[in-house]
């Protein structure tokens, strides 16, 4: 262990009492960070009057090895290695003295890999955010950005299916997918439900979707659900000549349970089944594992994130998130629209994307992405757009969030006025003439209103759609954005 | 077919007029200049999951001249004028190496489209079978 003038040594350091947390070892300026170590990147509020230094080295150590006085009993282990290090404390851009929030710091934590069971998302969060975030000494803490050595990253499965495979089995290439959910979300019976579901995959979408909280309620039981919906899935792609999916949701009560109607919609033949973030990592986890045992593409909805991930002092980043989803192994995860009716800043989305999708991805702190990281071969994630999204912003959807995304219209084809399979021939034909334009090199996000005009002169739905919902946008301001504009420079 | 277009919409541009040779050429040269080599495919068994249409030669690795993929593209459609033809792109960079891009430029006059066949099993369950109704004929004589 390299010499720190902070850290007091041998007896004065295992005196029984109460010592800085800067003295037990967890502050080490001059750590030199190995590649198998695993970093995280917090901001920190400390209570007015706190030494920031000391702040990280607290959080530092109550996620490792520290409680609140000396032990002796440390010396029984390897404790310098096993002590989690505060290597890096930055004032945050645009807080402190001057502005109008309270001081922040970003500060740097690497953890020896050894403290982490293998291929456990549940083991990895109770060491990162089980005890620190309730900590009186920070006013508030907010988990930023993860590092995942590449040799932790190979014991987690990954995306069950993968982007690449999804594709392949779907036979749809070279363009975002699109889906819908059903509306209304709530009170359909089954074979209404159906109903929606063969109207918008007939009409062109190629995927339909079960909402968060659709489950197994009075109105509408499970398996009901699941028989109507796959006659309409399959129905539909007889009638297109296309594979089809409708995401059904086996999210219930108890992993039992859950592995009963996965299995059903298996013995349906459905290619794709729906789990909800609220599940847990662990069931999560499970679910991943039964989907690449059989075939399955699995759809993740983050329903809850936002009580966590939105406010920026404190909670946790959805790009770490991102990261745990993918080791944790689904293949669709609800990733943000930047046009649409939710919160999402277009540089932290394109964090988040790059997130799911990169082989590599290269530390930018622009994009809110403060680790290079690299992800070991593991599949891609196909993120999802999904609220308040409609054809009349093809063309900045398209520029924003590429090829590699599932668009999802639920509204925006549900509620058109000729009709749902109208409303899915308005997407599919926007989408198309997107395409296309953008590979030909046009220059979409100028040209894109005028490509849509001009395809809405041959397309009737496409005209209605423009018409209907030409001047609804969602311009509020986010509250999560980069602490960095892109000129900035940094000590990195 | 009744769907809205009353055609197979597999590819890239099904929702779109049939494509001109110019438009062709510009989805070419966009493949091309990601590094992607340019296939064509040919099939008289447009079923969902028939991945393995007929390769009309092997996927031109070397080929890197628009005309003359699009001479290709021509060649298959004057051999086969009655079969679906697609274009597909092919990646091989690491991480990928999979399609890329795939669209129809031929199709035959006339899409009989498919049936859907309901086995009825246990309970209320239903096993299904898509099954093209052109397919009743042999390969060759389909269209």
């Amino acid at each position: 262990m390299s010499s720190n003038e902070t850290m007091q040594e041998g007896k004065e350091r295992y005196k029984a009492g109460v010592l800085p947390y800067k003295k037990m070892g967890y502050w080490q300026p001059d750590y030199q960070v190995k590649d198998t170590d695993l970093l995280a990147m917090f901001r920190i509020t400390p209570q007015p009057g706190s030494d920031p230094e000391e702040v990280a080295a607290a959080v530092a150590g109550e996620s490792s090895t520290a409680t609140w006085t000396v032990v002796w009993t440390d010396r029984l282990t390897a404790c310098e290695l096993y002590r989690a290090k505060a290597y890096r404390v930055d004032p945050v851009p645009n807080t402190g003295e001057g502005t109008k929030t309270e001081a922040q710091y970003f500060a740097y934590i690497a953890y020896e890999l050894d403290l982490f069971e293998g291929g456990s998302i549940a083991n990895l969060t109770a060491s990162i955010i089980g005890n620190v975030f309730g900590m009186k000494a920070v006013k508030a803490l907010r988990l930023e950005d993860m590092r995942i050595p590449v040799a932790y990253l190979k014991t987690f499965q990954g995306p069950a299916t993968g982007v690449i495979v999804e594709r392949e089995r779907l036979d749809k290439f070279g363009r975002p997918l699109l889906g819908a959910t059903t509306k209304p979300k709530l009170g359909l019976s089954g074979r209404n439900y159906g109903r929606v579901v063969y109207e918008g995959l007939k009409g062109g979408l190629d995927f339909m979707k079960d909402d968060e909280n659709i489950n197994s309620q009075a109105f509408m039981h499970w398996r009901d659900r699941f028989l109507y919906c796959m006659d309409a899935v399959n129905k539909a792609s007889a009638a297109t000549g296309e594979v089809k999916g409708h995401y059904l949701n086996v999210t219930a009560g108890t992993m039992e349970e859950m592995y009963r109607r996965a299995e059903f919609a298996k013995e349906l033949g459905s290619v794709i089944i729906m789990i909800d973030l609220v599940i847990g990592y662990t069931a999560i986890q499970s679910m991943a594992l039964w989907a690449r045992q059989n075939d399955m593409i699995l759809h993740l909805h983050r329903a809850g994130n936002s009580t966590y991930s939105r406010q920026k002092n404190h909670g946790m980043n959805f790009r770490v998130i991102c990261k745990w989803m993918r080791m944790a192994g689904v293949d669709h995860i609800h990733a943000g629209t930047v046009v649409g009716k939710l919160e999402g800043d277009p540089a932290m989305i394109k964090g988040f994307y790059d997130t799911l999708l990169d082989d590599h991805t290269p530390q930018n702190l622009a994009h809110g992405l403060f680790f290079e990281q690299d992800w070991a071969s593991l599949n891609k994630c196909m993120p999802v757009a999904s609220g308040g999204i409609h054809a009349g912003q093809m063309h900045q959807l398209l520029t924003y969030l590429g090829d590699d995304v599932v668009l999802q219209f639920g509204g925006g084809t549900i509620g058109h006025p000729q009709g749902i399979q109208a409303g899915a021939v308005a997407n599919r034909v926007a989408l198309e003439a997107m395409v296309l334009a953008r590979n030909e090199g046009r220059d979409i996000w100028n040209e894109g209103p005028q490509i849509l005009q001009d395809a809405a002169k041959w397309c009737g739905p496409l005209r209605a759609a423009i018409d209907t919902w030409k001047d609804i946008s969602f311009n509020y301001e986010s509250t999560d954005t980069a602490d960095f504009v892109p000129t900035a420079t940094t000590s990195f | 077919m009744t769907n809205p277009n009353g055609i197979v919409t597999q590819g890239q541009f099904s929702f779109l007029p049939a494509l001109t040779d110019a438009q062709i050429t510009a989805q070419i040269k966009y493949a091309l200049g990601k590094g992607w080599a340019l296939s064509v495919e040919y099939t008289d068994d447009p079923h969902p999951r028939n991945t393995y249409w007929e390769m009309f030669g092997a996927p031109m690795f070397d080929l890197k001249d628009p005309a003359g993929i699009l001479m290709e593209i021509n060649n298959c459609r004057k051999t086969f004028p009655h079969h679906y033809i697609r274009v597909m792109a092919f990646s091989s960079v690491r991480g990928v190496e999979s399609p890329t891009m795939s669209y129809i430029v031929n199709r035959p006059k006339h899409e009989p489209g498919f049936g859907l066949v309901r086995q009825e099993t246990d309970g209320r369950n239903i096993r299904y079978t898509i099954h093209a109704y052109a397919t009743d004929k042999p390969e060759g004589e389909r269209y």
